[in-house]
Parts: structure tokens; C-alpha cells; sequence
């Protein structure tokens, strides 16, 4: 493991790969603090930059580009009570009030300082974990991967969807469908081509990311200006406040951080769980925890209140990466972005990268690193400048998305059938989000949707063809009963809720 | 049954999936590979069972959290004219060229959006597209194609 950190350090120190973690950072705080685009958003934006390097330097900016993203959803959350992303929900409860109260500038110091500690320790988590999980992943055959995908599929269709549960396997389905368009991968067959030679090659990943997160996210901007919940609020740039933390602060933070990280890093290697249910539920463990007397402070100000889902949503963005690198299989949208960029890249993540491409795995686990120094270092001092890109119309703005978003596809093939292709799917999108339809569950299905029918492929063909491979082995029985238990618990729970 | 447009909208699924499932029968696969395990019909046809049964159930159990969006307040208008100028966009990029279509591009939206700085408008505009074209083409080398640049003189 020594020799593994340090091939990482040598790849994540280069001045190439620092410089990359800093614009990634920057970029990704300056997107992520725009209300309504989030780390997906700022990931999508910058895939077909990274194509333009090697796998190690583009994943490094993309993992720069989600902290920053993550961090400047919380400054967003603090100043205008607007929280780019549900994972920054909860910061808003104390983290707004504080600003109120004339103290935006601690709020935002406590929020980047517990997103550094929480990072910082889910990184040390995660040097621990990954490699012998990675082990453990190695005697995994095609059922308990098809299984396990079924279940990453499930998991975040429960935990994204709000209730909504059967809206997020339609969009579950709909991304398979949409990654089955294009060659069958063994037999060479075109599928659902309807003979038009552009989709011979399928539908590109970054084309389908860019129609529903950045493309759909600009128009439902557009399309809900009139909303008195969306109008933007206005907020005093100029009067932040001191950014120092007194001690009795910090002795408040010292206690908070440990363990919300620890219930962060856990929560984000569900699959499907991540940063949202992380924050909440170090919020609500938090409150229960702290005395009678800072209770009363919760949602009035406190800095636990503030420190904890801060740190858990950082915590919770390093856990997401375990079974993404491990197993290949991504534990959130977010991560499903990265894994995609990942294939594009022509790796393919899983036990097999620790041992083949250790190089990449160990430079991203170090470079997260790297980004929450870099984060703390460039951002701190920055925040009040920062803070001011809050104010940039979105008549500027909404065009610019746009157009980043055009260029970058057309770029990838220079052909104007894949500009139709994304308008279509962004419109589609934009409905189906206007009726509350989940996006993460649609990446992520789109993205598994080749190796899912790879692995099904191979169990069918070596069960000849009986379907009893999902019960004869104990490791993928177990995990097709917590299938139909999440599936069957909420189809249930929708059917009670209603009677 | 309460009909919402979230059940509308599930029907519509119902529909596409019936027509994707009738589509995967229709793959031809190899003579040897019509009655293999597994061959080329094989996922799609069973995502087309799973989108007809989910999408089912959604339409018939009842929906208590209904979506009501207020149309009224929702800005039809100019997200037409915005996805419009962006099909322009895709139809005349090839035939005029990425400058000019693109300036043009950005420079509708910022107009289409309210927007009136129009020394502003013009800056992020025609010049901010030349640099980034200077930065794809004259730093990153990736070729890009421009017709009305190429009858101007400036590209080769």
C-alpha cells in the first residue's frame, strides 16, 4: 500500500496534475455555487475537456471539479438559503441564519474547515478500505455483479426519488433502454438504429449527460424564472464578516467532526445513498448528541448544526468513490458521471484497476486529497470574491451553459444529428423533471446498462440459460433478497400511503 | 383513477415500452443464435417487460403526491425560442461555420433572455468566441471547419 500512495503522490504532485486540482477546484466552486447546478452538472461541463488529457490528469480535474462543486454549493446554501445541491440542504439550516445574523464569513470558514476535516478523514477511510475491498471484490463472479448493479439501480432509485420510487425505475429503465440503442456488443447486430447510421455507434455518454444536467438544468431555469420560489434573492456581498473561529468554536467542531464523518464515509458507500441522506442524518445525529442548552440553538445559528452535514457531504463524496473504484460500480450520479468519463478513458474500474492501472487509482485517492488542501488554501481567502460570481445575470449565464454544452458535444463528432439528439433528450428531460422524475437514476442505469447485459450475458450463457444463477450462490442470494426487499418495501409503502 | 399529468406521462411510457419490446422482437439475430441462452433480443426484450410493468403500476396505483405546476408562471415562451435558436444552430453549423453560427448563437440568447447591454452582449459574444476558437484551434490544435472564416481569408 506504501508503494501504491506513493505512485500517487508522484502522479498527483506533478505541476500539471496541482494545476489541474486547482481549476477544477475553482471551476467547480465558482458552477457549484450557482443555484441549480450542482457537481453533475460541473462534471458533465468538463468531460470533454479531460478527454483532451490522460485518464490520471482528467480524473484529477474531475475530482477537483466535484469538491469545489460540492463546497461552493454549501457558500450558496450560507449566503442566499438557495443550496445548489440536496446534498447542501441541511448547511442551510444554521449556515443561513448565521449569515443573517452578520456572521456569513464564519459560517462559510466553518463550512470549508469541516469539509476539509470531513474530507481529510473519509481519505484516510478510504486509503484503508479500498484496497481491501478491492481483494474482497475479486472473488465476485458475473451473477453477484449483475446482482449487485441490480441492486446499485434499486438503491438509488429508494434513495433518490423522494417517495417517489416507481418514477425513479422508469427513469432506471429508460437509461438502459437509451444504452441499448447502437451495435450489440458481441454479435456486432444494430439495435433500435431504425437504419440511420448515427446510431450505429450508440448513444454517447456525454451526450445523454449533458442533455438532462446541463442542457435540461439551463431551460428549467428558463422555464421557471416567474416561480417566486426560484427569483434570485439578493444578498450583501460586501458585508461577510470575520472569517476567524474562536476556540470555544472550535472545541464545538472538534467533537462534530469525528463522528459525522464517520456516519458520512459509511452512508456514501451505500450505493444510492450519498451526500443528501448523509448530511440529514449527521444533522439529526448531531442534535440528539449535543446538550440541552446548544439544542435550542439548532436552526438559529449553531455551528454543530452547521459543522456536521458539512463535514458528512464531503465524508459522504469520498465514500461514494469506494464502490466505484472497487467494484465499477458507481454509488452515486455523480460518480456514475466519473465512471463513465472512466470508460471513455477506456479503463475499466473495479478490482482489476487497483492492480493494473494502480497509477490511476492511487493518484485520485490521492489528489481528493490534494483537493481539499487546495480547496482550503484557494478558497478561504477567496470567499468574498467568490461569493460576488453569485451575482451574475442569468441572461449571461443561462447562455453560456448553453453554449458550453452545444460546443462540447459537437466537438466530440463534429456532426449536427448529436446537437438534435441533445436538444430532443434535454426537452424529454426537462418535463419529466418539471413532474418530479429523478435524473441520477437514469445516468446511472445508462452507464451500467453494457456491462449489466455483458454480466447477464455471461451468467445466462454459463447456467445455460436457467435463471437459477441469482440463487445458487449464497453471495448473490443475499444480495437479490435486499433487492426484492427494497423493492418490495416500496411498492408497499406506496400502496399504504395511499390506503 | 385521478387522471394527472404524471399518469399521462406514464401512459406514454406504457406506450413507448409496448413499441420497444415489439421493437426488440424484431432484431434479427443469427440463424445459430435463435435459440442460444442469450443473443442480441435477449436485455432489450426483457427491459421492455420491466418499463411495461413499472410503468403499469404507476398507472394503476393510486398517486397521492400529484405534481401541480403552475403553467401560468412558467416561461413557455422564451424556452421555445431557446431551444428553437439552438436547432438553428445545429442546422447551420455545418454549412456556415462555428464562428459565425455560434456568435450568433450567443448573441440571439443573451437578446431572446431580456438582456440589452448590447456592448456586453456583443464582447461575450463575437470576441469571446474568437478566443476560444483561437484556443481550440490555434492552442489545442483540433480542427475545426469554417466556411464563411475560409471565404474571408482568415482560415486556411
Amino acid at each position: 500500500m506504501i508503494e501504491g500512495i506513493l505512485i500517487g503522490l508522484t502522479t498527483a504532485l506533478t505541476f500539471q496534475n496541482i494545476f489541474m486540482v486547482m481549476i477544477g477546484c475553482f471551476f467547480g466552486t465558482i458552477i457549484g455555487m450557482l443555484p441549480g447546478l450542482g457537481p453533475m452538472t460541473a462534471i458533465a461541463l468538463m468531460i470533454p475537456i479531460t478527454y483532451g488529457f490522460d485518464p490520471a490528469t482528467g480524473l484529477i480535474l474531475m475530482a477537483g471539479v466535484y469538491y469545489g462543486a460540492v463546497f461552493g454549493g454549501s457558500t450558496s446554501s450560507i449566503l442566499l438559503n438557495a443550496p445548489g445541491v440536496p446534498g447542501t440542504v441541511a448547511t442551510s439550516f444554521d449556515g443561513y441564519p448565521m449569515a443573517q445574523q452578520g456572521k456569513a464569513g464564519k459560517a462559510l470558514a466553518i463550512a470549508a474547515w469541516s469539509s476539509f476535516a470531513g474530507g481529510t478523514l473519509s481519505a484516510i477511510y478510504l486509503l484503508f478500505m479500498a484496497p481491501s475491498l478491492s481483494k474482497v471484490s475479486l472473488s465476485f463472479r458475473s451473477p453477484d455483479y449483475f446482482a449487485l448493479m441490480i441492486l446499485g439501480l434499486t438503491a438509488i432509485a429508494a434513495f433518490s426519488s423522494k417517495g417517489q420510487f416507481l418514477k425513479a425505475m422508469m427513469m432506471v429503465v429508460l437509461g438502459l433502454m437509451l444504452a441499448s440503442v447502437g451495435q450489440d456488443s458481441l454479435s456486432d447486430i444494430t439495435r433500435f438504429t431504425f437504419d440511420n447510421m448515427n446510431l450505429t455507434d450508440g448513444i454517447s455518454f456525454v451526450l445523454v449527460v449533458m442533455a438532462t444536467f446541463a442542457m435540461s438544468e439551463a431551460l428549467t431555469i428558463i422555464l421557471k424564472r416567474n416561480d417566486p420560489t426560484a427569483a434570485a434573492k439578493q444578498v450583501s456581498l460586501t458585508e461577510l464578516g470575520s472569517i476567524k473561529i474562536n476556540k470555544e468554536e472550535r472545541v464545538k467542531m472538534y467533537k462534530t467532526i469525528p463522528r459525522s464523518s464517520i456516519i458520512g464515509f459509511l452512508i456514501g458507500v451505500l450505493p444510492g445513498a450519498g451526500a443528501t441522506i448523509a448530511s440529514f442524518l449527521a444533522y439529526g445525529m448531531e442534535r440528539n448528541l449535543v446538550k440541552d442548552e446548544e439544542k435550542e440553538k439548532f436552526g438559529k445559528g449553531s455551528v454543530n448544526g452547521l459543522s456536521a452535514p458539512e463535514t458528512a457531504n464531503n465524508a459522504a463524496c469520498s465514500g461514494s468513490f469506494v464502490p466505484m473504484l472497487t467494484l465499477g460500480i458507481p454509488g452515486s450520479g455523480t460518480t456514475a458521471v466519473m465512471l463513465g468519463a472512466l470508460l471513455g478513458f477506456g479503463i475499466q474500474p473495479g478490482p482489476r484497476l487497483y492492480m493494473t492501472n494502480p497509477e490511476i487509482f492511487w493518484s485520485v485517492i490521492m489528489s481528493m486529497y490534494i483537493g481539499m488542501v487546495v480547496l482550503l488554501i484557494l478558497n478561504l481567502p477567496l470567499i468574498p470574491y467568490i461569493a460576488r460570481i453569485l451575482a451574475v445575470p442569468r441572461t449571461f449565464l443561462i447562455p453560456m451553459i448553453l453554449f458550453f454544452s452545444v460546443t462540447g458535444i459537437y466537438l466530440m463528432s463534429f456532426n449536427n444529428f448529436d446537437i438534435y439528439m441533445m436538444i430532443g433528450i434535454a426537452v424529454v428531460a426537462t418535463i419529466l423533471r418539471l413532474y418530479d422524475f429523478p435524473m441520477p437514476p437514469l445516468i446511472l442505469a445508462f452507464v451500467l446498462g453494457g456491462l449489466m447485459e455483458e454480466n447477464l450475458r455471461r451468467s445466462l450463457l454459463i447456467s445455460d440459460g436457467s435463471w437459477s444463477f441469482l440463487w445458487d450462490r449464497p453471495l448473490t442470494l443475499i444480495i437479490m433478497i435486499t433487492i426484492l426487499t427494497i423493492v418490495g418495501w416500496q411498492i408497499y409503502k406506496s400502496f399504504f400511503k395511499n390506503n | 383513477m385521478n387522471i394527472n399529468t404524471t399518469k399521462i406521462i406514464s401512459l406514454l411510457f406504457f406506450i413507448f415500452s409496448a413499441f420497444y419490446l415489439y421493437t426488440a422482437y424484431q432484431i434479427q439475430v443469427f440463424a445459430f443464435d435463435e435459440n442460444a441462452p442469450f443473443n442480441a433480443r435477449t436485455f432489450p426484450i426483457y427491459l421492455g417487460y420491466t418499463g411495461l410493468f413499472f410503468s403499469g403500476l404507476k398507472l394503476i396505483l393510486p398517486d397521492p403526491d400529484t405534481i401541480k405546476v403552475e403553467h401560468k408562471t412558467l416561461e413557455y415562451k422564451k424556452t421555445g425560442i431557446l431551444i428553437l435558436i439552438a436547432i438553428i444552430y445545429g442546422a447551420t453549423i455545418l454549412k456556415v461555420g462555428y464562428f459565425l453560427t455560434t456568435s450568433l448563437f450567443l448573441f440571439a440568447s443573451y437578446y431572446f433572455l431580456g438582456e440589452r447591454r448590447w456592448i456586453l452582449m456583443f464582447l461575450l459574444s463575437f470576441p469571446f468566441v474568437a478566443a476560444f476558437m483561437y484556443l481550440l484551434h490555434g492552442i489545442l490544435d483540433i480542427y475545426l471547419r469554417d466556411p464563411f472564416l475560409k471565404s474571408i481569408g482568415v482560415m486556411g
